[in-house]
């Protein structure tokens, strides 16, 4: 029933998981669910990059390179009190594009999972649902966001509404087949036997698909995280009036070279952190996960 | 019914049980239809009574698991009927009795829920059901574990213990439920032989205790005759009944039984049996190859 679904599911980056039970748990493989990188040998990566982009942009002005803000430059720029292209540390405006992003993202991300987890709990567990609504949701589901841009305009009046809306479409399409490979996911035995201790259709839900189901959710939701900000960035470039996709777009234009990457920085710092929430989550509600991979307690 | 509920008595088996007897009656299963039609269970039929211990012996694939589904309640059968207790199972009036927990499954690669620790595992029946509150179903939950001696491992999840512990845990989870019939398949095909042995013992003090009908299906010749009060032998697929044995040591038994020249005979007495429909599936193999 569901091979064909899980080739299509594969080329979208949803995670199958393992069966229920490693060989042996104490054994596996050290890749904890929450895993973060161990801290010394993250900053040796991170100092190499930095030293990297200081020579290739700086010291050895390479061709191509020379133009490139270069790292002192920007780190100038970024700490100044009275930053040369107006947005730094110490800038109200800094801030205000960080918030502002913020609070599409959350009003995105939420409304995609509030929308997205209970859709996919239905496509994996009613067969006949599936029928009806998988084909259309197969259909609409390659559609690049850039190609929603025109849509979303003329739909929704203000700039503000359609950003929101690019940035929610993306997520939405992750965290629904996710959800709904996690409920597929789960042994037909388990359900069989929920079935056999008498639980209801209701209880089976409730204690065995939606549980079943959640290390697939989490695996979606930090997809999710990553298309949200991908698509919050390229909305922002196209309309809107604050945000860092917009800081970035007009930096280019009017030639603010180390604006530019101070909003990319800050960008993959505020993406991280937003993505290391959503681990933080999953790993709290996963308590069985980690202690059966030997790394909780 | 009388009958049947005296027999396994004489036979050591516990007197006080008096639910759980199934008859299953020219039972027919078959799979797809035209020329790609499998036939996996063909006019089968035997009685088991109640509280006894009724091994199905028969090559992999032959079609004992068809049997145990039908019985459990997750498909139904072609023709004939399946009654526990005088009950209409399957039959021709009631195509298919849905699962529930007087027919409690323990599956052949383990079902239990790996999100809940070993206690709410086995605490989940009474608790779905509502025939115990969540306290007296974790209390009752509880000391069934210290039966199977896994009561330091009820705070923790299935997937952090051995497989053996799950599978003790597993059978526990049933045995709350005070099922009618307990419906094994395989569940020790996974084991290695020293464990198995560990098992055996854990679940005949568990069935001296607990008082139940086990239909277990097996294609360990060993386990058949130390734990069976009879062997039911199927022919190599369709499933039918090809030869019965009963097994006459008393209950309870232990180990050392496994010496006794009895053991030895019926182990041979099984062993002629099971070869000869090996063989008559090994040619219909090549035939059909």
């Amino acid at each position: 029933m569901t091979e064909i679904d899980a080739k299509a599911l594969g080329a979208d980056g949803a995670v199958r998981t393992a069966s229920a039970f490693p060989p042996t748990p104490t054994t596996v493989a050290r890749r904890p669910f929450r895993a973060s990188p161990k801290l010394p040998l993250s900053l040796v990566g991170f100092a190499a990059f930095l030293l990297a982009w200081h020579l290739a942009v700086e010291v050895w002005r390479l061709p191509r390179f020379a133009k490139l803000p270069g790292l002192v430059e920007v780190f100038v720029e970024w700490t100044s009190t009275d930053p040369m292209y107006g947005v730094s540390l110490f800038t109200a405006e800094y801030y205000q594009h960080i918030l502002v992003s913020l609070k599409r993202i959350v009003a995105a991300f939420s409304a995609a999972t509030l929308l997205g987890v209970p859709l996919g709990l239905l496509l994996g567990w009613s067969q006949r649902f599936r029928e009806y609504v998988f084909p259309v949701f197969e259909t609409l589901r390659p559609v690049p966001i850039l190609a929603w841009v025109p849509i979303s305009i003329i739909l929704f009046s203000g700039a503000e509404t359609s950003v929101v809306f690019l940035t929610f479409i993306a997520a939405f399409f992750v965290t629904t087949l996710n959800t709904m490979t996690g409920v597929q996911s789960i042994d037909p035995s388990v359900v069989r036997a929920a079935r056999c201790l008498g639980a209801s259709p209701r209880q089976i839900f409730r204690h065995i698909v939606a549980p079943g189901a959640l290390p697939h959710i989490f695996t979606g939701l930090q997809v999710s995280m990553g298309v949200s900000w991908f698509s919050l960035v390229a909305a922002e470039m196209v309309s809107g009036e604050f945000g860092l996709g917009y800081l970035i777009n007009t930096a280019y234009a009017k030639i603010q070279y180390p604006t530019i990457a101070i909003g990319m920085i800050t960008l993959g710092a505020v993406g991280y952190a937003s993505s290391a929430l959503v681990r933080l989550v999953g790993a709290r509600l996963m308590a069985w996960r980690l202690r059966e991979i030997g790394v909780g307690r | 019914m009388t009958d049947l509920a005296l027999e396994p008595a004489s036979r050591g088996a516990p007197q006080t049980s008096s639910r759980g007897a199934i008859s299953i009656r020219n039972v027919v299963k078959t799979y797809g239809s035209g020329a790609s039609q499998v036939t996996a269970v063909d006019d089968c039929s035997f009685e088991v009574a109640a509280g006894e211990i009724c091994m199905v012996v028969g090559p992999s694939g032959c079609g004992k698991t068809s049997l145990l589904n039908a019985i459990a309640g997750f498909h139904d059968i072609t023709s004939g009927e399946i009654l526990i207790d005088g009950e209409t199972i399957c039959g021709p009036d009631r195509p298919m009795a849905a699962p529930g927990p007087d027919r409690v499954v323990v599956f052949q690669n383990g079902a239990l829920f790996p999100w809940k620790t070993n206690l709410e595992n086995v605490a989940f029946g009474p608790t779905m059901q509502g025939t115990m509150t969540e306290a007296a179903a974790k209390a009752r939950a509880r000391s069934l574990l210290a039966e199977v001696g896994l009561d330091d491992v009820a705070e923790r999840f299935p997937g952090e213990i051995s497989s053996g512990m799950r599978r003790r845990v597993e059978i526990a989870r049933a045995v709350i439920n005070e099922p009618r019939v307990l419906l094994l398949d395989e569940p020790y095909r996974a084991l290695d032989a020293l464990t198995k042995q560990v098992m055996h013992e854990a679940l005949l003090e568990l069935y001296y205790r607990n008082k139940v009908t086990i239909f277990f299906i097996t294609h360990d010749l060993e386990e058949a005759v130390f734990l069976g009060h009879k062997l039911v032998i199927s022919t190599a697929r369709p499933c039918r009944p090809k030869t019965i044995i009963e097994v006459d040591i008393p209950h309870p038994r232990d180990r050392s039984v496994i010496t006794s020249p009895r053991f030895r005979e019926l182990m041979e007495a099984a062993h002629e049996a099971v070869r000869q429909e090996a063989v008559a599936a090994f040619q219909a193999g090549d035939k059909e190859g």
